[in-house]
């Protein structure tokens, strides 16, 4: 039957389809089967397109991961670097707060010429209190220079090479220092131990002593110039049956923490040793 | 050879021991690098460099310190003496040897100290020094005495490699 129908007829027929369906559309009667074609459609590509970027996501999220952890050691290292410019930058801040009271301390006392010097290591003998200092004869350090901080009185320099000095500290058993009480105003001999204790000795027991007396150096026996300031008394021992009274001494400066201090360059010391008499042969 | 190896070696610990050792106090004793090296280098059954190595720690730290010269220099020599007596005869145990010349010789060195000290002068008491310094010291240099052992065994290894027998 198809063979006798015409070919013209059947584009004929085909276009009369099409304009009644047109027709139809455009008066609004297949709405109902457009939307449900519609609904169908979208919702078989909704279910493709996310089932996609599933299998997307599951094939490209590994290589995300690597990335990320790489991202996130760069990161870490990152933060570790700039950790430790933190510590340096404090580091920095610390030492310059210790310059700048040194150099406050140094403005305050002009009579004085000072060289700053780093403490770069202690006495390998553990029974001796001296430290190291990273400057010496080169740069103008003699022995028996007084050497100070900003707090007060550190100990005087003991040895000299060219490039460092060893100092004394006051603290050290072996040192003796000549002392004035400034409220009791008498003087003493401030010794130090091995414990790092200071003491003093030699004070008269007519003398009245109390705790919180400002201990300064008297600058008698020319060892040290005088009026640097040394520590507190903390406690007084009197005896009636010895000859002299004790103190402890709290000193004001921390000598195991000491970092910088200041050598006194124009203090010169006296040699008293040709006054002390000896016994005649 | 091992001689001149004894300078930087040594150098090095002293810069150490000024630098960071002493500092750590137990009490108020600190270990000695110096002596602990030594003693483990004495020890070492092929060396034969423990004298020079004796004499230039001994000298480097009389430059240093403020002991009189003779103290540290008398000092690491007796006790390299006795770690190479101890060395010939207790050959088998050399732990044991470490302890015992870490032990003793730490306790002779101060030994010295105090009493050079006390002769020049310096009012130390014996007792108060003994207890607040001597006695921790010994502790921390025993401490120290085995990492510096197995180090120094390797620096002897290396320095007087084992002969191989065809």
């Amino acid at each position: 039957m198809k063979k006798n129908f015409p070919r013209s007829l059947q584009t004929i027929v085909i276009a009369l389809l099409a304009i009644g369906v047109v027709a139809l559309a455009l008066g609004g009667y297949l709405t109902s089967l457009s939307n449900l074609v519609n609904q169908t459609i979208v919702g078989a590509q909704t279910w493709v397109s996310t089932r996609y970027l599933a299998v997307i996501d599951f094939l490209t999220v590994p290589r995300d991961v690597a990335s990320l952890r790489q991202r996130n050691a760069e990161l870490e290292a990152e933060v570790a670097r700039l950790q430790t410019q933190v510590i340096e930058l404090q580091q920095q801040v610390t030492e310059t707060q210790i310059l700048s009271a040194l150099v406050d301390f140094a403005r305050a006392s002009p009579e004085n010429t000072y060289k700053a010097a780093t403490v770069i290591g202690r006495d390998p003998s553990p029974f001796l209190r001296y430290v190291i200092l990273n400057i010496g004869s080169n740069d103008g350090i003699h022995r028996g220079m007084p050497v100070v901080t900003e707090q007060g009185l550190v100990g005087r320099v003991d040895a000299v090479t060219a490039d460092a000095a060893r100092v004394q500290l006051i603290t050290d058993p072996a040192s003796a220092v000549n002392v004035s009480l400034q409220n009791s105003k008498t003087e003493a001999m401030l010794v130090g131990s091995i414990t790092g204790n200071l003491s003093l000795d030699m004070i008269s027991q007519d003398v009245t002593v109390q705790p919180g007396d400002v201990v300064l150096t008297s600058g008698l026996g020319g060892g040290y110039p005088p009026n640097l300031l040394v520590g507190q008394v903390v406690s007084v021992r009197k005896l009636d049956y010895e000859l002299f009274q004790q103190a402890a001494v709290q000193p004001i400066v921390n000598y195991d923490q000491i970092q910088f201090v200041l050598i006194i360059t124009n203090f010169k010391p006296v040699d008293i040793a040709p006054l002390i008499p000896t016994a005649a042969p | 050879m091992a001689t001149l190896v004894a300078f930087p070696v040594l150098v090095l610990a002293l810069m150490l021991q000024t630098a960071v050792i002493s500092r750590i106090n137990l009490l108020y004793g600190s270990a000695d690098l110096i002596l602990v090296i030594l003693a483990a280098w004495a020890l070492q059954e092929r060396v034969t460099t423990a004298w020079q190595w004796a004499l230039v720690g001994g000298v480097l730290v009389a430059f240093v310190s403020g002991l009189p010269w003779f103290v540290p220099l008398a000092g690491y020599l007796l006790i390299v003496g006795m770690a190479r007596l101890l060395q010939r005869r207790v050959w088998q145990a050399p732990l044991l040897a470490m302890f015992a010349v870490s032990f003793t010789g730490t306790l002779m060195l101060h030994i010295l100290s105090i009493f050079s000290l006390r002769l020049l002068g310096d009012p130390l008491p014996v007792g108060d020094s003994f207890s607040l310094i001597t006695l921790p010291s010994i502790l921390l240099n025993l401490l120290l005495a085995i990492p510096v052992y197995a180090g120094m065994r390797d620096l002897a290894g290396w320095l007087y490699p084992a002969e191989v027998e065809a």
